[in-house]
Parts: structure tokens; C-alpha cells; sequence
């Protein structure tokens, strides 16, 4: 199998150095021809060109090289039996092979901040069926500890992410996937589910065995089942949210424990392709960190005749590297991730770094080197984005050292960034322990364009809402939402759920403002180090904003993986999710070492009042009798004991 | 008479009517001592909110009033502050008629006894004159009215307000030998809040007394009057029950109100003694000793019936004491009903033994409450053990107060029947001593 692509990908590469020109247009560009950009390229394609001509040979040698020390290692065991005789191999080649499919990609996007984001993400689209009866048992690209938990738990759809740090939109532009900080994991759950709940609890246990997390912390106190704010982002259109569970733990750290579990479901591990870049301990030395599960079922057709499951593994850093770098502006794939490329993993259909030069299109910020011939423009965010692309797959891209070491070196550190249009913000406002007020700020920057948002708070148990307390205000009037979803509370058992429909007037802030009472646990409820405060996950802003330009609506299309996550229904607008910031609130804490204390001194109180009581019931009043002297009893009792009269 | 109680109303409902419009009301409202998470009108109010938005109030566990209470606010928010001043004012009146009438019989006993020669020749000084009598009843509406626990439970729209009022009206009827409405407002206190419940004993024992039917369990009279009364109290119960039932078309307020009150879930705290108990309770001891807690307040009842059997009024100062101070959400409202029938106890006054040590030391918690509360939860200096401890000397003082009084009660009692100044066999005076 791996032996054949390997033939024809090096067919391919040697048709690519044949015709000129026309091999890296048709393969990736959407460039225009009159555009500016085409001067830059023209004289540099033809020197890279000529490069790969005078290479071919060699390259192709490699190639082979290198595909049969992929064949011989045991990572591909159904290709090593397919090249040898054994019996069992006719049986193997019987069986119809799955058709499954593995595209890595890498998107760097310098800020304007001085900061460098860079999102991985990782897909296999498998063309299989968990749910029907029969079990699947071949696992060859998708991970089986992934795929038994989808058949077993039988889900439809699984999210779930880990993130350290804030993603701060408004110096970072909206993120490709959007994150709240901790752990986050949201379910749909098949129709066929009976006992949702229990099915979730046991999912939540076995992925927190899976990902090394204290996903096992999830319980009904922390679960809600959002009605519309998370809608599945695969196929199928039920929308009933019983099959929805929606949990988040602001407090979780995200650590290397997690990087590798997750780092392991991909299927060249982080041996080759891009995952050799993630190592844990520049990964971590970043200003944020997101990294995700998405699986879902999509459409493999226009028609969607046939479905497949997608399993995209995302990871979303963002290097603080005009800190790092003392004051150089610069920075190289070796610089943040200690690695540079050499090869694309061998079972991706496809392997690209993307690098986003839409602000930079004369080369006046920044400076990119090696530089690329390959330009590639899509719709993401509501914005036409510009991207070089470096296609590993392709030898020519390492050059003749054979390693690829991106280097961006910027000239000037002027130019804005473009704002984005959704912004949300939270915080507690009020002082002492007994109440406060939780208030989220909701920033509609659209010109003149009002949006609809959904806003959906997850709010403990121990932190009382009053929902007669909301209120919704922008521009100085009251905005009454035109949807209100709210679930109450309940004592240990589950938390508040507050959704609602916020229609966002043009440029403003809309301030949702919510009252809340702060409970008084039991001892033994309170995390270690009480006072630190309680976490109360991000608030959700779920929103389609107006686009400036026309979205691509095609699904079945083939784009780049980033701009391919939301599906998108319109050509208008786009899906945008906001969180905004967790918060950390304290609670009133009674003193801890005191248990013993407290319960002798209120049961002294309490029998206090017993004891008077019943002093009061069972006895009546007598007149004291003088109390014979200590002498004189000892006297009486000798002479009961001689028998003559007492005195 | 009718004059001064008039005027005492006026002034009380301009009192609270000033504080409803000044920016103290805000305040009064959030205070802990003054509203529990059961009496809380926040929460009332939260109720309806909730019912507004079509979700059930009993779905979540911030709202605890009956259905009924939700019902009656439901026409009445807008005259909220109206209602307690009403409230207020009927417990008053209330009290004041049942007071009168109550002072009446004990004239009139005392007449009889009189006549009869019962009393020994030295206990005159402790014979009740009319002109004393006279201005008890005033004094206890004045007691309930103008007493800061009741003003300021009015002005946070605490709804024990209402339940006071209930209460008031069942001692009335009961003083009054209504039976019938004895019954139903005695089940209308006890849907409100369960412990009203051990008030059967005290009305029982009065209504058999005024209809002079002898408390005697082989009597058949007895028992047949113990089953009407039984009967009434039950139907008018299972009558509301089931009423809430078809006001709301379910029976989550079960759990949600009388559950509550009885696995005392929430902790915030009060003025009573359980929140920081069950705070720091161990949790494989929360049951037993949730248990033992809440049948202490149910557990004094047929003793003290056994031992005030001829004086149910009194018997049933005690178990409005006994409820206030060993429920599990008290408010200082609760309070405020129980200290309203001092001034009947006027003439016990000469008994009591540490009278001025307890009112010294209710005076000092009641300005520590909000003082220790301040430390506590704004200012971050002191802890919740300075707080749980001025509820603890609180507590210990009411119990000093009640017991106090029972003791006087007692001693007056045995005065009245063996003489007020004892001798000893040989002809010293001699002191009592409880044996």
C-alpha cells in the first residue's frame, strides 16, 4: 500500500520537475495572475526551478531510500505483510481497505504584538461506521483507543481541548479554534443512548484514562446540557440536547502528561512530519497553549451518500518571542521548537506549512526565508488571508541542506492588526464574601451591522444566581434578550445553565450583569487551598458575525484545514466563538482545624438547654435540709453498724 | 384601651414605613440575622422570576416558600411592604386580644382561689392585682411591635414575619376556645414550617381545660375530643397539601421546603446553632447528628406538657422558645414572638436569678452580630469562629432566659401552694433547692 503511493508520489515529482510552471500552480494556487504578488514570484520560481530539474535524479533515489526504511520498521505492519508471502496477507487483501486518509498542516501567523502563533493540526478522515453492529477491529491511520470509545459509548460527536493561558483576542486576532482555558470536553451522543448520564460518566472516566487529565472530575455538578449554544458541527441535524453534555474545568493544568497521550494518537507519533516539532519543553514555554480532540462525522460527497469520521487533532501555541529573543525581531522553526523539518510524515496524503503574509504583501514587515513560490488564498474569519505554502511532501522544499528551517525576520514593527469583531470579557464585581456580581461585556465592533449572539454562563452551584437580578444593557438602554434559557441550580447536584439571545446593537458594549450569593460549604468541599478562590469556567459566545467577504460554502471542497473547521451555511457570515475569561472568586471558609472544637462546643450549648430543662422537669423544690458535717456521718455509719440509734 | 393600642400601631407602621424609604432597607435585607435562606424575600422574589420564566421555582434551590406564600406574592408583590406592616400589625392585635382574654381567666382563677382559700395566708404579695393586669396586654403588642427584631425582620420583608402572624392568630383562637380555627391555623403553621406542629400539645391541653373535659386517658371524652381536634388539624393540612399540589401540579415542594428545613443543606449562616456545626461535621456523623439535633426540638414536648399540663399559655411560651432557638434556619423574628410574652411573666420577675447577666449579654450579641459579621466577611480580619462564637453565647443566653423563667414559673407555682416564706423543722427559714 505505503509502496505504491511512494511510487506514485515519486511519478509525480519527477512530472513536477518536467513541467516547469505549470506543476505548482495547478497543484496549490489560486494566485491571480496580474496580482502584485505574481513579480515577487516569477524570478524566484525559475531558480527553484532549475534547482529541482538538476536534482531529479537524486531526488528520486531518495525518495526510494527512504520509503523502504519506512516499509521495514513495524509502525506500517499491514504494508510490511503485504510486500511478503504469507498466507495471511490474501486474506488481508480480500478484505476491502479502508479507505482513510491523513493530512497534517501548519499555519504560522505572526502577530502584530511581536508574537507568533502557530496552529497544527492533524486529520484523518476515515470512511467507516462505528455505530453499526459489526465491530471494527482494523485500525490503520485512526487511533483504536479513539475508535473504540466512539463505538463503544456510541457518540456522535467528541470535542474536547486542554488549554493553558488566555487567548487575548484583541491583540491576537480570533484564534482557528477557539478554546476556553482548562479542560473542556462537549458530547453528542447518538440517538440510540439510553442512559445518557451514566454513558457520560463513564466517557468522561475512560478519556480521562486516555488523555492523563482529571477529565474524571467531571460530574453532574459541573455538567449542563447547553440547548443552543453547541450545535454538532458534523453531519446530522438532530438537535435534541438531552444527547448533549457540555462540561468544563477552568482549573485544569495542561502539562506534558497531556502532550503525550495526545501526541501518540497521531499516526506517525511524533517521529516524523510536523510533530517533531512538538516538544513539550518549548511547547509549554509559551504564552498559550491549546490542544484539542475534534471527532465527527462529515460528508465524504457533495450528495453525502457516504459518510466518513474526521479526527482532527489541533494544537494551537503562541511563542512570546519578542521577550525571548533579546530584542532581535526574529525567530525560525529552530528557535521555538529546538527542531527544524526534514521530512513530512510518510502516511500523509498531504503536509503543508502555511505562513500568513497578508499584511506583509511587498515584504515591507517581515522577511520569510527559505522563501516559496507556492501562494495560496482562503477565506477564514471573514477575511481573505494570504498564506506562502512549503508543501514537505515535496523534497524541494528542504533544499539542498535537507532540513527546513523557516526564518521570519521583521524590518518594521508597524502595521495594525484588523480588529476582530467579536469580543467578550468578564469579571466579578463586589467586595466581601456574601454576594456579588458577575458582569460579561460583550463587544460588537461591526461598523453598522447588528448581530445576534448567544451567550451561555455555566455558573457552580455554590455560587447562587438570582436571575431576577439580570440585566442586559447596551448603549445605556436596557436590551431585552429576545431568547432566555435558564436552569436553576441544585445544591450539590447540578449548576446554574444560563443561555440567551443577544441581539448586539452596531459598535457598542453590551454588559450582561447577574447577581449572585456565595455559599458557605461543608469543610470537606472545599479544594485544597481554599482561600486561592473557586474557578468558574469561561462564559460561551456563540455568534454568526457578518463577513466582509463571501465565505466558502462548498464542504466538500478541498481547503486547508484551518479555515475548514466551522461548517459554514452562508456565504454572509461566519461562525465565531468567543470565551472570555474564567473567573476565580473566593468563597467564606470556615476554620479547618476546628471540627472537633465545634462540635464539643455546640453540643455543650445544646446541652446546656437539655441539662436546665430537664433539671426543671424532674426534679421538684424541697427546703434544704442542713448537711450533716463529714464527722458526724462517719459517726452514724459506725454506729448503724453497732446498731445503736444515730445521733 | 382601644386608644393607646391605636396609637402604638400608628407608630409602628410609621417606624417601619420610614425605614422601607431610607437606604437602610437595602442593608437590613442582605443581613444573615434578619433573613434565613427560608424567610429570605431575595428569594420570594427569585420565586416568582423564576415562575415568570416559566421554570419551575422548586427546580432550583434558591427558592423554599410554601406554594402558598408564592401564590399570595404573586398577587401581592407590588404591596409587598404593605402586607408585612399588615402582617406586623395583626400579630399585635392578635396578641394583644389573646393577652386580654388570658389575663381575664387568670383573674378569674385567681378569684376563685381566692375565695376558695386555697392559696397560703403569706403568699398576698404574690397575688395579681388588676391594675398590674391591665397594662399587660398593651405591653406585649408594644414588645412584639416596637422590638428592633421585629422591625427590622419587617423591613427585610423577612416572611417569618407572616408566620408569626399565623402563630399569633392560633394562640388567639386558642385562647379565644375556638376550635375549628385553632386547628386550621395551627396546620397553617405547621405547612409553614413543621416545628409549629409541637404547638398541638399546648392547644390540646387548653381547649380540654376550657371545656373542662379532665385530661384523663381512660376518659373516653378525652380521646374523642383528641380525635376531633386531630381530625380538624389533619384535614385543613391535607387540604393545603393538596391545594399546593394543584396550584403548582407537583409535588417537588415537598423535598424542596420541608426537606430543606429538615436536612438543613444550606449553611449560610445565622443566628442559630447549625450552620457551622453542620459546617464542620464529619460526614459519616452528619445523619445521626442531624437527627439528634432536630429531635431536640420535638423531644421537651411531652414533658413540658407532662409538668405545665394547668398551664398551657405558658407551655406554649416555652415551645415558641424551644423552636426559635434549636430550629435549624432561625432569624431573629422568631425571636421576637417568644419575647413579646415576657410582660404576661411581669409578676415572675421577682424569681428570676440572672435576668440582668442575660439581658446584658443578648444586648452585647446583638451589637457583635453585625460587628464579628464585618470582620468576618468584608474586612477579612477575623474568621467565621468569632462569629460562630457570639451565636454560641447567644444561644447559651436564650437558653439561660427560657429556663430562667421556668424556673420563676415553678417557684411561684410551689409558693402558691406550700407559702412564701418556708421554715425548717426547727423554725429557721429555709432556702428551696430543686431535689
Amino acid at each position: 500500500m505505503a509502496a505504491h503511493r511512494c511510487s506514485r508520489s515519486a511519478l509525480l515529482l519527477i512530472l513536477c520537475g518536467l513541467t516547469l510552471f505549470t506543476a505548482a500552480d495547478s497543484q496549490e494556487t489560486t494566485v491571480n495572475g496580474g496580482h502584485h504578488a505574481s513579480a515577487v514570484k516569477n524570478p524566484q520560481t525559475s531558480t527553484e526551478t532549475a534547482d529541482q530539474t538538476t536534482e531529479q535524479p537524486a531526488v528520486e533515489e531518495r525518495r526510494w531510500e527512504a520509503t523502504e526504511v519506512e516499509e521495514a520498521t513495524p509502525d506500517d505492519a499491514a504494508a510490511d505483510k503485504q510486500d511478503s508471502p504469507v498466507p495471511e496477507t490474501v486474506v488481508l487483501t480480500s478484505v476491502p481497505q479502508p479507505k482513510d486518509d491523513f493530512q497534517e498542516e501548519l499555519v504560522i501567523r505572526p502577530l502584530h504584538s511581536g508574537d507568533i502563533y502557530a496552529s497544527f493540526q492533524f486529520r484523518t478522515v476515515w470512511e467507516t461506521d462505528f455505530t453499526r453492529g459489526n465491530k471494527v477491529s482494523h485500525y490503520r491511520l485512526f487511533p483504536k483507543s479513539l475508535g473504540q470509545v466512539i463505538s463503544k459509548f456510541s457518540v456522535r460527536e467528541l470535542h474536547i481541548s486542554f488549554t493553558q493561558g488566555y487567548w487575548r483576542t484583541m491583540q491576537w486576532g480570533q484564534p482557528f479554534q477557539p478554546a476556553p482555558p482548562g479542560a473542556e470536553l462537549w458530547v453528542w451522543f447518538q440517538d440510540s443512548v439510553t442512559d445518557v448520564d451514566s454513558t457520560w460518566k463513564e466517557l468522561t472516566n475512560v478519556l480521562s484514562g486516555i488523555f492523563c487529565a482529571s477529565l474524571n472530575f467531571i460530574d453532574s455538578t459541573n455538567t449542563v446540557q447547553p440547548s443552543a449554544s453547541f450545535k454538532p458541527l458534523g453531519i446530522g441535524n438532530v438537535t435534541d440536547h438531552r444527547f448533549l453534555r457540555y462540561a468544563t474545568l477552568p482549573r485544569e493544568i495542561v502539562c506534558t502528561e497531556n502532550l503525550t497521550p495526545w501526541k501518540k494518537l497521531l499516526p506517525c507519533g511524533s517521529k516524523a512530519g510536523l510533530a517533531v516539532l512538538l516538544k513539550s519543553e518549548k511547547l509549554f514555554h509559551s504564552s498559550f497553549h491549546s490542544q484539542a480532540v475534534h471527532i465527527r462525522p462529515m460528508c465524504q460527497d457533495w450528495e453525502c451518500k457516504t459518510t466518513s469520521w474526521e479526527l482532527r487533532q489541533t494544537l494551537n501555541v503562541v511563542f512570546d518571542l519578542h521577550t525571548s529573543a533579546q530584542g532581535k525581531r526574529e525567530w525560525s522553526l529552530f528557535k521555538m521548537f529546538s527542531r527544524t523539518l526534514t521530512e513530512a510524515c510518510p502516511l500523509a496524503s498531504s503536509s503543508k506549512i502555511y505562513i500568513d503574509i497578508t499584511d506583509n504583501p511587498e515584504g515591507e514587515q517581515f522577511e520569510v526565508s527559505p522563501a516559496t513560490p507556492l501562494l495560496s488564498q482562503a477565506s477564514v474569519l471573514g477575511d481573505r488571508r494570504t498564506f506562502s505554502v512549503y508543501d514537505l511532501t515535496q523534497q524541494i522544499t528542504f533544499g539542498t541542506v535537507r532540513s527546513l528551517n523557516l526564518l521570519i525576520r521583521w524590518k518594521s514593527s508597524e502595521g495594525d492588526m484588523l480588529r476582530p469583531l467579536l469580543h467578550g470579557e468578564r469579571y466579578v464585581a463586589g467586595y466581601g464574601l456574601q454576594t456579588g456580581e458577575i458582569h460579561t461585556l460583550m463587544y460588537n465592533y461591526h461598523p453598522y451591522r447588528s448581530f445576534p449572539v448567544l451567550l451561555l454562563d455555566s455558573v457552580p452551584w455554590y455560587l447562587r444566581l438570582y436571575i431576577h437580578t439580570l440585566t442586559v444593557t447596551s448603549k445605556g438602554k436596557d436590551n431585552k434578550p429576545s431568547y432566555i434559557h435558564y436552569q436553576p441550580s441544585k445544591d450539590r447536584v447540578r449548576p446554574h445553565l444560563l443561555e440567551m439571545l443577544v441581539q448586539l446593537p452596531p459598535n457598542s458594549v453590551t454588559e450582561v450583569t447577574v447577581q449572585f450569593e456565595r455559599a458557605l460549604l461543608k469543610w470537606t468541599e472545599y479544594t485544597p487551598d481554599p482561600n486561592h478562590g473557586f474557578y468558574v469556567g469561561s462564559s460561551v459566545i456563540s455568534s454568526l458575525v457578518p463577513s466582509i467577504v463571501a465565505m466558502d460554502t462548498n464542504s466538500t471542497r478541498e481547503r486547508p484545514l484551518f479555515s475548514s473547521f466551522f461548517p459554514c451555511k452562508e456565504e454572509s457570515s461566519y461562525f465565531v466563538r468567543v470565551y472570555t475569561e474564567p473567573l476565580l472568586v473566593n468563597l467564606p471558609t470556615p476554620d479547618f482545624s476546628m471540627p472537633y472544637n465545634v462540635i464539643c462546643l455546640t453540643c455543650t450549648v445544646v446541652a446546656v438547654g437539655y441539662g436546665s430543662l430537664y433539671n426543671l422537669l424532674t426534679r421538684s423544690f424541697q427546703i434544704e435540709e442542713p448537711n450533716p458535717g463529714l464527722a458526724k456521718r462517719i459517726a452514724n455509719v459506725i454506729r448503724k453498724m453497732r446498731g445503736v440509734p444515730p445521733l | 384601651m382601644a386608644a393607646p393600642l391605636t396609637l402604638l400601631l400608628i407608630l409602628a407602621v410609621t417606624i417601619r414605613a420610614a425605614l422601607y424609604r431610607s437606604s437602610l432597607a437595602d442593608l437590613i435585607a442582605e443581613r444573615v440575622e434578619v433573613v434565613s435562606p427560608l424567610t429570605a424575600w431575595k428569594r420570594v422574589v427569585e420565586g416568582l422570576a423564576l415562575l415568570d420564566l416559566g421554570v419551575s421555582p422548586y427546580a432550583g434551590d434558591v427558592f423554599h416558600e410554601t406554594p402558598l406564600i408564592i401564590y399570595l406574592f404573586h398577587f401581592l408583590v407590588d404591596y409587598a411592604e404593605i402586607t408585612f406592616m399588615l402582617a406586623d400589625v395583626i400579630t399585635a392585635v392578635a396578641l394583644y386580644l389573646a393577652v386580654k382574654d388570658y389575663n381575664k381567666q387568670v383573674f378569674r382563677k385567681q378569684k376563685y382561689a381566692l375565695e376558695a382559700e386555697r392559696y397560703p395566708l403569706d403568699c398576698l404579695e404574690l397575688i395579681r392585682s388588676p391594675k398590674e393586669m391591665y397594662y399587660i396586654p398593651l405591653k406585649v403588642a408594644m414588645f412584639y411591635l416596637l422590638n428592633p427584631f421585629t422591625i427590622l425582620s419587617c423591613v427585610a420583608k423577612s416572611t417569618c414575619g407572616l408566620n408569626n402572624a399565623v402563630i399569633a392568630l392560633f394562640i388567639l383562637t386558642t385562647i379565644k376556645g375556638n376550635v375549628l380555627l385553632s386547628a386550621i391555623f395551627l396546620s397553617l403553621a405547621t405547612y409553614q414550617s413543621i416545628y409549629p406542629l409541637t404547638l398541638c400539645a399546648p392547644a390540646l391541653l387548653y381547649l380540654t381545660q376550657r371545656q373542662y373535659i379532665p385530661v384523663n386517658f381512660r376518659r373516653f371524652s378525652f380521646w374523642w375530643f383528641v380525635a376531633q381536634y386531630a381530625f380538624m388539624y389533619l384535614g385543613s393540612l391535607f387540604v393545603m397539601i393538596c391545594l399546593s399540589f394543584f396550584l403548582l401540579g407537583s409535588w417537588d415542594y415537598l423535598p424542596s421546603v420541608y426537606g430543606f428545613i429538615l436536612s438543613v443543606p444550606d449553611l449560610t449562616p445565622n443566628i442559630g446553632l447549625f450552620w457551622y456545626f453542620f459546617a464542620e461535621m464529619f460526614e459519616h456523623f452528619r445523619l445521626f447528628f442531624l437527627c439528634v439535633f432536630q429531635i431536640n426540638i420535638f423531644f421537651y414536648t411531652i414533658p413540658l406538657s407532662i409538668k405545665l399540663k394547668e398551664h398551657p399559655v405558658f407551655l406554649i411560651f416555652m415551645q415558641l422558645a424551644v423552636i426559635s432557638i434549636f430550629k435549624s434556619y432561625p432569624t431573629v423574628g422568631d425571636i421576637a414572638l417568644y419575647l413579646a410574652f415576657l410582660p404576661v411573666w411581669s409578676h415572675l420577675h421577682r424569681f428570676l436569678r440572672n435576668i440582668f447577666l442575660v439581658s446584658c449579654v443578648l444586648l452585647a450579641c446583638s451589637a457583635l452580630f453585625p460587628v464579628l459579621w464585618h470582620l468576618w466577611i468584608y474586612a477579612g480580619s477575623a474568621n467565621s469562629n468569632f462569629y460562630y462564637a457570639i451565636t454560641l453565647l447567644f444561644n447559651v443566653a436564650q437558653i439561660l432566659l427560657v429556663s430562667d423563667y421556668f424556673y420563676a414559673f415553678l417557684r411561684r407555682e410551689h409558693h402558691l401552694s406550700y407559702g412564701l416564706y418556708l421554715k425548717r423543722k426547727d423554725g429557721s427559714e429555709a432556702t428551696l433547692v430543686l431535689k
